[in-house]
Order: C-alpha cells, then sequence, then structure tokens
C-alpha cells in the first residue's frame, strides 16, 4: 500500500468535509457550553461569562449530589441486568445453526429502527394499570378462581387471592425505569458481546469440556476471561447512553426516579439556567470520560488488545 | 506386537451424517487395543477428525455406538469420558500460564492443589518443559505450546489420548523430532495414542496399526509393514508410498497361482492366494523394480523394454522413469550405491526394467 501522503488530494476531499462538520456541529457547540458553564444569569435570556465557579458548586448540593447517585445507580443496575440477559442471548446466537444468525441479529437489532419514544409508549402500553401484563394477571386470576370455585374451594380463594383482583402498580418507580433501561440498551450490550464470542476459538471450549470441566465452568474459568474485552465493551457502551437517558425515566419513573439527564434538561427548559445545566452536563461528561479511562487502563493492563468490538 | 490385548475403544458400525446429508464417517468398525499406537490416515476430507471427535464425545454418532473399555459412551458427555484430546491448534489458555493450564484439567476433577503441583512439575518434566510453569503461552514457540497441550492431557493419565494432526503445524525439523519424541512417550507411559494424520510417513513411522481411510470409510487397518507391502486395494496401493499400477483381467486362476492378461504386457502368471475374478489392479513398488541394460534371464522375473524419459536424482537414490514399447509408464526408484550407477542411465537411453513375480500385487478392488 501507498501511504496517503501519495494521495494528498483524495485525502483531503474524502477528509476535509467531515472535519468541518465535527468541528461546526460538534466541538463548536460543546467549547460553548463549556463556556456557559463558567457564566452567570444576567436577566431572562443573558448570560455573562464571569468564569465564576459558581455553578460547579452549586452543583455538589446534596440533593444534585443525591440525583447523581441515583443516576449512576439506576445506569449500573440496568447495565448489569442487560449483561446477565445479554451474555447469554449473545452465546446462543453465536452457536444458533448459521441460518439463523443473520435473523437472530436483526431481532436483536430491530429496535433500533423504532422511534424511542414509540418504544417508550409501547412499554407503558405493557405495564400501565390496564395494561397488558395486569390483563394477563386478572385472568390468571379469574381462571384460578373459577377453578377452586368448581372444586367448593371458594373460600380458599377468597383467603388466597383476596377480595377482588388488584392491579399491580408496575409504573412510575425505579423498577419501570430499571426495565425501560433494560429494554432500550439491551441490543448494545448484546452486539459487541456477540462479536467478541464469535472470534472466540470454539476449540478453547472443547479443551476445557474435554478436560474435565461442565458448561458452567467453562463459561466461567474460558469464556468470560477470553471474551473479557467485548464484555468491558459492552458494559461501557451500554452504561454511558443509560447514564444519559431522560427520556426513560421521565415517562416510566415516578417523582422520585429523575436521572441527572432530566435535571440538566429541565436547566436548559423550563428552568432556564443554561448556566447550571453546562456545568451538570460537563460534570456528566467527566464520569463517562472516567468510565472510557478505566477500560483504557484494563486494556493496557491485558496487553493492549482492549477493544472488543 | 499388541495382539491378544484388551480392546480400549470399540467402533461399532459408526455412521455420521452432517446436516442430514454430508455423510462423513460411513459404517466404521475398529476396534483400538489397549497400550497401541493408533493412526486415522486418510486424505484430507475423509473424515478423520469427526471418528476423533465422536471418541472424545463432541459429535455424536448418527448410527452404530462408540465403547470405551467396554462401557457405551453414546451418553456420556466430553467432560465425563476418560479420554484427553490434543487439539491441531493445541487450545493452549492464552489467559493462563502454562501450570495453570497444565493444572486446569486436575482441578477440575478436584485433584488437590498440593498434588496437582507435583503432577503439573511432572509432566512438564515429561515433555521437557521443566521450570515453564510460570510462563505465558505467547511466550512460548509453536512447539513447546504444542508440549504444553500433551502435558495438559497426559497429566490427567486418561486411558486413551487423542491427537488430531498434532505435528501439522510445526516445520519440518521439529516435526521429525517431535515424531521420535512422541513415540518414546507413547512407550514411557504407556497410554493407548489415536493420532489423526494425513501425512503418510508420520503415520508409518510413528504407528503400531493404521487404519487409512477413504471418503468415511476404513479401507485397510494393518500393521505399517503389512500397509505398505501388502495393501489390499488400489486406493491404498497408491496412497501408501509410490506405486506403479496397471489394469488387467483375470483369465484363470488354479491353486496359488494366477494367469492374468495386463494391458502393455500381455499374459502372465503371478503367485497368489485369494480369489479374483474380472478386472484387477496390477502393482509394482518402484523401488522392487530394475533397470538393466540387458533383458535379466532370471525366470522369476517379468521384463519389458523401453526408453528412458527422465532420471531425477536425489542424492542417496534416483528415480529412472521408463516408457515401455507398449506405452505403459513405469518408475523405478534405483539406490546409488556405487559412484559408477550414477552416471550409468540416461534419458534417451534403451533399457529393461524387470521385477519379481512374487513382488507383484493382485488387488482385487
Ligand atoms: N460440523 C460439520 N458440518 C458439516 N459438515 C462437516 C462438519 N465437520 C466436518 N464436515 C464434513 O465431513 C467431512 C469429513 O470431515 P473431517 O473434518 O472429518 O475430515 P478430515 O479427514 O479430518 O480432513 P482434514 O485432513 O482436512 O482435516 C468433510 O466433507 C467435511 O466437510
Ligand atoms: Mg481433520
Amino acid at each position: 500500500m501507498d501511504p496517503w501522503h501519495k494521495f494528498r488530494r483524495i485525502f483531503y476531499s474524502v477528509g476535509i468535509p467531515p472535519t468541518i462538520w465535527l468541528i461546526a456541529f460538534f466541538l463548536v457547540p460543546l467549547g460553548l457550553i463549556w463556556i456557559f458553564s463558567f457564566g452567570e444569569k444576567v436577566g431572562v435570556v443573558g448570560i455573562d461569562i464571569t468564569w465564576t465557579l459558581d455553578n460547579y458548586v452549586r452543583s455538589f448540593n446534596p440533593d444534585i449530589l443525591t440525583i447523581f447517585a441515583k443516576s449512576l445507580w439506576l445506569a449500573a443496575v440496568a447495565t448489569f441486568i442487560c449483561l446477565v440477559i445479554g451474555l447469554p442471548v449473545a452465546l446462543g446466537i453465536v452457536y444458533a445453526p448459521n441460518k439463523w444468525k443473520g435473523l437472530l441479529l436483526l431481532g436483536i437489532m430491530l429496535p433500533f429502527w423504532t422511534n424511542l419514544l414509540i418504544r417508550t409508549y409501547a412499554l407503558i402500553a405493557v405495564l400501565r394499570t390496564r395494561g397488558y401484563v395486569n390483563f394477563t394477571l386478572e385472568w390468571l386470576d379469574g381462571a384460578a378462581r373459577w377453578f377452586l370455585e368448581l372444586f367448593g374451594m371458594g373460600g380458599i380463594a377468597l383467603a388466597i387471592l383476596g377480595e377482588r383482583f388488584q392491579a399491580l402498580e408496575l409504573l412510575y418507580n425505579d423498577n419501570a425505569v430499571i426495565l425501560g433501561l433494560v429494554y432500550v440498551h439491551l441490543p448494545f450490550m448484546v452486539l459487541p458481546l456477540y462479536a467478541a464470542l464469535e472470534r472466540l476459538d470454539r476449540s478453547y471450549l472443547e479443551a476445557s469440556l474435554d478436560l474435565g470441566a461442565g458448561h458452567l465452568r467453562t463459561l466461567w474459568n474460558v469464556v468470560v476471561p477470553l471474551a473479557l474485552p467485548g464484555i468491558i465493551s459492552g458494559l461501557i457502551i451500554t452504561f454511558i447512553p443509560a447514564l444519559g437517558s431522560f427520556l426513560t425515566p421521565d415517562l416510566l419513573g415516578g417523582p422520585d426516579s429523575a436521572m441527572i439527564a432530566t435535571i440538566i434538561e429541565r436547566q436548559f427548559k423550563s428552568a432556564n439556567d443554561w448556566p447550571f445545566g453546562s456545568a451538570l452536563s460537563f460534570l456528566l461528561m467527566y464520569i463517562t470520560f472516567g468510565a472510557l479511562a478505566i477500560r483504557a487502563l484494563m486494556a493496557r493492563r491485558r496487553g493492549g488488545d482492549g477493544m472488543g468490538g | 506386537m499388541t495382539d491378544g490385548a484388551k480392546t480400549i475403544i470399540g467402533i461399532r458400525s459408526v455412521t455420521k451424517r452432517f446436516n442430514g446429508n454430508v455423510l462423513a464417517v460411513d459404517d466404521v468398525s475398529l476396534d483400538i487395543k489397549s497400550g497401541e499406537f493408533f493412526a486415522l490416515l486418510g486424505p484430507s476430507g475423509c473424515g478423520k477428525t469427526t471418528l476423533l471427535r465422536m471418541i472424545a464425545g463432541f459429535e455424536v454418532p448418527s448410527d452404530g455406538s462408540v465403547e470405551i473399555d467396554g462401557q457405551v459412551v453414546d451418553d456420556v458427555p466430553p467432560n465425563k469420558r476418560p479420554v484427553n484430546m490434543v487439539f491441531q491448534s493445541y487450545a493452549v489458555f492464552p489467559h493462563m500460564t502454562v501450570a495453570d493450564n497444565v493444572a486446569y484439567g486436575l482441578k477440575m476433577d478436584g485433584v488437590s492443589s498440593s498434588e496437582a503441583k507435583g503432577r503439573v512439575e511432572e509432566a512438564l518434566g515429561l515433555v521437557q518443559l521443566p521450570g515453564y510453569g510460570e510462563r505465558m503461552p505467547d511466550q512460548l514457540s509453536g512447539g513447546q505450546r504444542q508440549r504444553v497441550a500433551l502435558a495438559r492431557a497426559l497429566v490427567k493419565r486418561p486411558k486413551v489420548l487423542l491427537l488430531d494432526e498434532p505435528l501439522s503445524a510445526l516445520d519440518a525439523k521439529l516435526r521429525e523430532a517431535m515424531q521420535l519424541e512422541l513415540r518414546n512417550l507413547q512407550a514411557k507411559v504407556g497410554i493407548t495414542f489415536v493420532m489423526v494424520t494425513h501425512d503418510q510417513d508420520e503415520a508409518l513411522s510413528m504407528a503400531d496399526r493404521v487404519a487409512v481411510m477413504e471418503s468415511g470409510r476404513v479401507r485397510q487397518l494393518a500393521a505399517p509393514r503389512d500397509l505398505y507391502e501388502f495393501p489390499n486395494c488400489r486406493f491404498v496401493a497408491d496412497f501408501i508410498g509410490k506405486m506403479n499400477l496397471f489394469e488387467g483381467v483375470v483369465k484363470s486362476s488354479a491353486g496359488s497361482e494366477i494367469s492374468v492378461g495386463i494391458d502393455g504386457i500381455g499374459d502372465v502368471r503371478l503367485p497368489f492366494d485369494g480369489s479374483a475374478q474380472g478386472k484387477i489392479g496390477i502393482a509394482i513398488r518402484p523401488e522392487k523394480a530394475m533397470v538393466t541394460a540387458d533383458k535379466p534371464s532370471d525366470e522369476d522375473c517379468l521384463s519389458l523394454e523401453g526408453q528412458v524419459t527422465q532420471v531425477a536424482y536425489y542424492g542417496n537414490e534416483s528415480h529412472v522413469f521408463v516408457k515401455t514399447a507398449s506405452g505403459l509408464d513405469f518408475s523405478v526408484t534405483t539406490q546409488n550405491n556405487e559412484r559408477s550407477v550414477v552416471a550409468a542411465t540416461n534419458p534417451g537411453d534403451r533399457r529393461w526394467v524387470s521385477w519379481r513375480r512374487k513382488d507383484t500385487l493382485v488387488l482385487a478392488e
């Protein structure tokens, strides 16, 4: 291959437009937000850049820190559940017959093609008091009562099942947020895991089985360590967008399940406090960088092969 | 040799079809004796690996069954079978030290760590890697990795060690050294070895018995010497070593003699103990024939006149190619055991090719 500088003209004509795009629509706005974060609000729309650290200091009040902690917690739990669900799913796809693989991967990616808002409302339709989960439970409840009464055990039915069916409150709490985050972010986990597992030489698994390990021990001793770069990628690729979610906690969460992005959005909109919102945004970004730094560090420790798809 | 030893692995009419139609192994039955070095030899795609993997438990026979030490193991998963495998790619776990690799199987069996330590040392000594325990696999050469794979399997003291082309990834020189070493190791530990290979020299020089496979079937199972001197079909005759193969028709057979008409040679009488009819193959090993200037007078010899087309000189021996008057191509291997013979035969020379009747193979198949 000739080095790129032999084709300087092609290189520049291909390389410059995206660079301009990146600068104009990503770096410049980001820089503006960074500058705003050192500003003070004057009047309704004005921002005075005074290089004050006040906005950052304000972020470190207990209320905001609690929300940061809660966001980290919700995102972490959702990410972990994604891993627990995603690993068997990815393994299943890797070991599925070849003709099924494409279809299964498509199935995993299908939700990507639907608008997030629509997906979230679909979840609401499933979970709400008059939703499909409760309909199903109600039907089961009715069937059980009918069955017990048929055998003259109406008393027992009353004792176990109560006076009448009580719909479960599945929405507007932390669990609903976690469920929503898992539902939305599962593909982010499955795809890197799939890529890592697909590359894994099967003779390692067979060697482990051959040497007397069962499937679970092979999974733990061989698959997980060898797929670790992919697992770490999956964790981070899932954790970062989960941490920054605002639609999901907004629509599915209760009054106390606000995540940090919800608060940020509020600053830019209803609270109209851009400097504070900017400072919060950057704090969130530093946390994200922290997560990425951890990954880079782990990748270096493993001999530089940290990319997992 | 191993006659009379008990059967350790019994393959009973085993057939393997992939996806319902690819016939990888076709009704194979054979017995592997305890303590022997057994080789599965055949061209690429003939089903050797599939057969080995059915013994290890990674594939399930579509038909028939596999017995290990007298027990049918069709329902026994790989991790519960008393056999261990050395993979073609070695499959040495890259995230574990050499010692952890070797100890892996012992740990799975619940062997105490103090006992495991001793056995790991012993196994590494056996494969001549003492003191390599703390290394990571990526700090080893291909040959050393292969030894680790060997130690990892041997340390479990399996009843049978399965090896899938264990030497194919090594360069020629190392391969030759490892052939000898593996052979000595087998004699030392006394474990039954079943080795897959497509290299006939490897099979002949290492194994006590060799099963030659072709498209899923075992064509011949014999000791290396018998395989070479008494192949039972054209395929084996041609696959093992070099061979001059001609076509013929049986004219008559009486007692221990057979009369055949051979294309390009004519009617000849040959010693033959079996029964054969119709079309047959006639085979002569190149080193069993001679090239001479005059027709030999020996009554026991068959001879043909022809012209030397090519002489390939290999130092210790030469391959002389002769085209007979009747149009047959004959190759003869001559030993250059005197300096004077080296220059004696040249392309264009008229020569006689001759061989003993009793060295002529009659192949019914
Ligand atoms: N998992 C599989 N699915 C479908 N067909 C297979 C599978 N494994 C092997 N085969 C087919 O079965 C036949 C025998 O394969 P096998 O690997 O046993 O050959 P081999 O003798 O070991 O060849 P080689 O010397 O090339 O390793 C081949 O035609 C192969 O394509
Ligand atoms: Mg093979």
